[in-house]
């Protein structure tokens, strides 16, 4: 689970501050697809932010499971990345060298191959090497699931804007988070790719147990979210639980 | 920092000093090196041009010192004895040692032997020959081995020729020769040793007194070769001469340190030219790439890995290129060596290529202000 604790985030704009979060709470429950929507400049990327440990908020905490991100150093906030948040960009973001298969082998590399656990340099490698080997095995599974075990070996170029967003989410993925964060994942699809984007989004986050925040600006695929949380000029203006959540079959998740 | 379990023991472990593990620490830059090929490989030629360049100048440089100070840094003792003026540096064009002198270094506490060599520019020619330009080296035939000791050729009526004056004057042993108007027996042909960009051709001590004579000198030996122990500093001072290791006379050659000093500048600012053109390659490359970093930080990657990242990649480049660079001043110095004094050596082309890594590297370096500050912030939102 993620929860944003009354949280505030401010930028600066000239001599004076604008308030782009202001005193949010909300939770993004395992298991659940918690879409977050709003107009145009209400906050939902800034939010997004927060929640990714990109940003400080100005007041207010963040929590990742049992851990107040808002307490990390730069360092811990990275390696917590690393390690627990998956994050579908706006336009996949893919890196234009890697086939898609090694878009996803590159999350067991990002700290050089290493690995943040204690003892000897020796059980570090091991551990490593476990790291490694369990993210090779979970790419092909996700790829699989998205669709894409035929194109694997294909670069971004070679992809279309539908099945580059399935491999930023199968990236997303492959480290097994506890929480993935989506920022507006059908803004460059038409609306059936789009579907097939959101079903893939609910589908793996009910079969994973990840806590999912999705940002989206319209609601054409609002049967994809299983709650969905309106901000506007910073704040909630509302929130709807959506059947199943209220019926507790997904909370129980 | 709150909390006890797997998310909190990953993060607590996130601050830790600096690990040891090496992992695929090129795992991006690698796959942009086979992606980017044609970039890369431009850039890797860049590289093999400038080692090309400084190695190929490197290799004249060490070629015309050779031809230079060759016979000078072949000559018998541990030191080289020179007249030291009273005003100014020695200088083998000025230098004269007298025979009280030298007995006065013979005299002296520690010294093993003493060798009085003669050093004068002049023409020899062979039968129906031309003339050619050469440096007569006046050694006694005494004196301890050396490659020019052993051209002495033990007699007044006769001389002793390195292999380049043997090849230019087109003689060999027991051929007859012309020094300054008298004829001479070639008695040696011996190695190779060359003085101011002339072979040497080496008489006797006597008959080397009686050439310097003609040709408008005193007769006496230009500078004294000596081995021992002695206090070199005390005899030095009072027999008003200069004692120095045979690479540190050099600097009393005035062509010596016009050429070297003319051609190791254009070395340095090659090798300046190099760290440059690299660091500018690497900074526009690492700037074209800052989305791509951007992403890379926001999806959890250590900027300390990122850099590594960036740092490995260049050096492929560097070592590829540079390793191009050698093939080529090995090849072109082999085939130039025929008609130029090209020196080739790991002087002239392991070195320049590792100075040019270093460098290159330390170029590279620049960039990586980039890698430190791209925003993660920034792969949100953004139209990349």
């Amino acid at each position: 689970m993620i929860t944003l604790d009354d949280v505030t985030l401010t930028f600066p704009d000239g001599a004076a501050r604008v308030t782009a979060v202001d005193r949010v709470s909300l939770s993004a429950p395992a298991g659940v697809v918690t879409g977050v929507t709003g107009p145009s400049g209400s906050g939902k990327s800034s939010l997004l932010a927060v929640a990714a440990t990109l940003v400080r908020p100005d007041a207010g905490h963040v929590w990742v499971g049992d851990v107040d991100v808002t307490t990390l150093t730069r360092d811990e906030a990275t390696a917590l990345r690393r390690d627990e948040i998956g994050i579908v960009f706006q336009q996949s973001a893919l890196l234009p060298s890697l086939t898609a298969r090694e878009q996803l082998l590159v999350m067991a590399e990002l700290d050089g191959g290493r690995d943040g656990g204690r003892g000897s340099g020796g059980a570090r490698r091991g551990t490593a090497r476990r790291r490694r080997q369990e993210v090779r095995s979970r790419a092909d599974d996700l790829l699989d699931a998205v669709g894409l075990s035929q194109g694997a070996d294909r670069r971004p170029a070679q992809l279309s804007g539908g099945q580059r967003q399935r491999v930023a989410l199968a990236r997303a993925l492959v480290h097994a988070p506890s929480v993935l964060l989506v920022d507006e994942p059908t803004s460059a699809l038409d609306q059936e790719r789009g579907a097939e984007i959101m079903d893939l989004v609910a589908r793996l986050t009910h079969d994973r147990g990840t806590a999912t925040l999705l940002v989206t600006h319209d609601l054409v695929h609002r049967e994809a979210l299983d709650r969905l949380v309106t901000v506007v000029d910073g704040r909630v203006t509302g929130v709807d639980e959506g059947a199943a959540v209220r019926d507790g079959q997904l909370a129980a998740r | 920092m709150a909390g006890t379990g797997p998310v909190a023991r990953l993060v607590t472990d996130a601050g830790e000093g600096p690990r040891r593990r090496k992992g695929s620490i090129v795992f991006v830059a690698w796959r942009d090196l086979r992606h980017a090929r044609g970039r890369f490989v431009l850039i890797g030629s860049v590289v093999a041009l400038i080692t090309l360049l400084v190695g190929f100048l490197a290799g004249l440089t060490g070629g015309l010192a050779a031809q230079d100070v060759s016979a000078v840094l072949a000559l018998p003792g541990d030191r080289l004895v020179l007249q030291q003026p009273s005003d100014g540096k020695p200088s083998f064009s000025e230098s004269t040692i007298d025979a009280t002198t030298t007995s006065d270094w013979r005299a002296a506490s520690g010294v093993e032997d003493v060798t009085p060599v003669g050093i004068v520019q002049g023409r020899v020619s062979a039968p129906g020959g031309d003339a050619t330009a050469v440096a007569l080296f006046g050694v006694p035939g005494d004196a301890p081995g050396s490659t020019v000791a052993d051209l002495s050729p033990g007699s007044d009526d006769s001389v002793g020729l390195s292999a380049g004056a043997a090849d230019e004057l087109g003689v060999s042993v027991g051929d007859e020769v012309t020094v300054t108007g008298t004829t001479y027996r070639v008695a040696v042909v011996g190695g190779d040793a060359w003085y101011s960009h002339t072979p040497v051709v080496a008489l006797s001590s006597k008959a080397w007194a009686d050439a310097d004579r003609r040709l408008g000198g005193d007769g006496e030996a230009t500078l004294l070769a000596v081995s021992g122990t002695p206090d070199w500093d005390a005899v030095a001072e009072r027999t008003h001469t200069s004692a120095a290791p045979p690479w540190a006379s050099l600097t009393a050659l005035e062509t010596f340190t016009s050429e070297v000093g003319s051609l190791g500048l254009m070395i340095v600012m090659l090798f300046g030219v190099s760290a440059l053109v690299v660091g500018a390659f690497f900074t526009v490359w690492t700037l074209q790439r800052t989305g791509d970093i951007a992403v890379l930080k926001a999806l959890g990657a250590s900027t300390r890995s990122l850099r590594r990242d960036a740092l490995g990649q260049a050096l492929v480049v560097l070592v590829a290129g540079t390793g191009v660079g050698i093939a080529l001043v090995s090849g072109l110095g082999a085939l130039a060596g025929g008609v130029l004094p090209f020196l080739l050596s790991p002087l002239t082309t392991a070195l320049p290529a590792v100075v040019t890594i270093v460098l290159g590297l330390a170029g590279a370096a620049v960039a990586l202000r980039t890698v430190t500050t791209a925003d993660p912030l920034t792969a949100l939102g953004s139209n990349r």
